[in-house]
């Protein structure tokens, strides 16, 4: 079997500045991670990794985002493709999407590919089904978990909007995993880091994969941001440091005279 | 979404039409006629009952194909968030997800999204592609008002579907929200609990608040963690992102994780025995106080008061 991970290089802390001069994000010198939706659908694509079996990360990126796919090979993925040039920049998730898909069929056959639902940046959500959608495969997203595989059956506990389904889905399928809210993204044993560097990491670029240029990066995008800007500033709150029951008459009176309630 | 949709529809002056896919679904056309559809699409099958991503994509693009909307919207909810991908990546349309705000410039629409949690803003047109295809948070529009005597061109959307061909089937569903109970994503008002609530059980005294305000019950992570309350009460970036018209955070210092979860409500009241904490940074009243005493007195002023 082979599962196919996606995976993307995010910042740390979403407390991102805007750089005045140029009107874009400032992207240099933040401290960056492996997003963590995607380590926690990693860790279930391991869970279900036979001895046989073979798992490849993937990330579009710069070439420092190899740093977060020797995480995911310290984590337990035994190949590592690096997508990383300027032709992908820009990309919105129909353009990501189409990279992936350009990958994914280089690769050849597979039976899941797994994407964390979302990433902490961007939070779109939409790489993975508009993968699935160009891939021509079915797709459960808001996975929580792979509940069983066997054969060519795959059961996944998904989150809905009112509570959970058990999904039964045949293979290939792509799954798109959003953790538990006890899930946090652990650092891989030392060992395993050092074994990593002997996992190969491959880095391709444009010439790698076919299709027109015109369908990769800001060219192929299909929707386009004309601006980035701080939402305004909350109006500075109104502190109550009373007694209880004066505290709560004085709530109750504000409100009522900003006509909250 | 409707309130939206008229709106942009009044400036376009173009029609509004409506969209539904399921089974036992007419019922919701006098709903959407009140609320300003002129048009409905209906899809209605017994085999449409349960959803399902890839037989509404065909269902729905095959729609679109058919009828070529200006602009396209769907619920930022768990489904719209799968379903819009899917459909917008088969007729390669370019969609913006979780918009809280659409205008119209220079006839074209302008969506703005958050990023990077709602730290960041960002307007995004869609060039090229029709329709404009946009997920929005409809909290965070005006409710259209409801007009009692329309009614709606109802027209029906052929469904051929083929069960057998179904690549994923639901096989369990489970709602963890109770019946009766308002879930965090619909409700005008949210009280939220967290690790200063202390046990299940005082958990208690928020629901009897939020039975005064006809309000949701949410939780912060630590909350839930701690098993006081399901996941799908969960506000912030682990679990939903909420922008009611009143958030009530008790007990909840207000991690990053969280804000970015809540930020958008109208009006923030945060109540907490901790003046350092952040939450106090976005709430509009703040009351510096034990949540135990305060939350209860709070519950009898408004049921004397009967709002």
């Amino acid at each position: 079997m082979r599962f196919i991970v996606c995976v993307k290089e995010v910042p740390e802390s979403i407390d991102v500045k805007i750089d005045l001069k140029t009107n874009k994000l400032q992207e240099e010198g933040i401290s960056t991670t492996l997003n963590p939706f995607d380590q926690f659908i990693l860790e279930e694509a391991l869970k279900l990794k036979k001895n046989e079996d073979e798992i490849i990360a993937i990330s579009i990126g710069t070439p420092q985002t190899k740093k977060v796919l020797m995480k995911c090979l310290a984590l337990g993925a035994d190949k590592a493709i690096l997508l990383s040039d300027n032709v992908f920049i820009g990309s919105d998730s129909f353009a990501t999407a189409y990279t992936l898909s350009k990958v994914i069929n280089k690769i050849g056959d597979f039976e899941i590919i797994f994407c964390g639902q979302q990433t902490v940046d961007g939070n779109t959500a939409q790489v993975g089904p508009e993968l699935a959608a160009q891939l021509k495969i079915p797709q459960v997203t808001y996975v929580e978990s792979v509940e069983k595989f066997e054969g060519k059956k795959l059961l996944v506990k998904s989150q809905t909007d009112d509570g959970f389904k058990i999904v039964e889905s045949q293979i290939p399928v792509l799954l798109a995993g959003i953790p538990p809210s006890s899930f946090t993204p652990s650092l891989p044993p030392l060992r395993n880091i050092i074994a990593a560097q002997n996992k190969p990491c491959i880095i391709w670029n444009f010439e790698n994969l076919d299709g027109p240029k015109d369908k990769y990066g800001s060219v192929g995008s299909l929707i386009q941001i004309t601006k980035v800007y701080y939402p305004p500033p909350r109006e500075k709150g109104i502190m109550i440091v009373e007694e209880p029951i004066t505290a709560v008459e004085k709530l109750i009176e504000l409100l009522t005279k900003d006509k909250v309630i | 979404m409707l309130g939206k949709a008229k709106e942009l529809a009044n400036e376009l002056k173009q029609d509004i039409c409506a969209v539904i896919i399921g089974s036992e679904i007419r019922k919701f056309c006098n709903v959407l006629s009140t609320f300003g559809a002129s048009k409905i699409f209906i899809a209605e099958d017994d085999a449409l009952k349960e959803y399902n991503t890839e037989i509404y994509t065909s269902i729905l693009t095959r729609i679109i194909l058919k009828h070529k909307p200006n602009i396209l919207l769907f619920p930022a909810t768990k489904m719209g968030r799968d379903l819009a991908p899917r459909v917008a990546s088969t007729l390669k349309l370019g969609l913006a997800a979780d918009c809280i705000k659409l205008t119209i410039q220079n006839g074209k629409l302008l969506m703005t999204r958050p990023v990077y949690g709602d730290n960041i803003l960002a307007d995004i047109i869609c060039p090229n592609t029709r329709p404009q295809m946009a997920t929005i948070r409809a909290k965070m529009m005006e409710k259209a008002e409801p007009k009692q005597n329309e009614s709606a061109e109802v027209i029906k959307e052929p469904v051929n579907i083929n069960v057998d061909s179904f690549k994923t089937i639901v096989k369990e569903k489970k709602k963890t929200s109770i019946p009766g109970v308002k879930s965090i994503d619909e409700a005008d008002i949210i009280i939220s609990g967290g690790r200063g609530i202390g046990s299940k059980e005082t958990f208690k005294i928020i629901e009897e608040l939020a039975d005064v305000l006809n309000a949701a019950v949410g939780a912060s992570r630590a909350a839930v963690e701690a098993g006081w309350k399901p996941k799908s009460c969960q506000v912030g970036q682990s679990g939903t992102t909420v922008s009611p018209k009143i958030y009530i955070a008790c007990g909840i210092s207000g991690t990053t994780q969280h804000l970015v979860g809540m930020k958008g409500s109208d009006v923030i009241i945060a109540i907490n025995k901790d003046p350092e904490a952040p939450i106090f940074e976005v709430a509009n009243y703040g009351v510096i106080g034990d949540l135990k005493e305060i939350v209860p007195l709070l519950t009898k002023a408004l049921k004397e008061k009967k709002i």
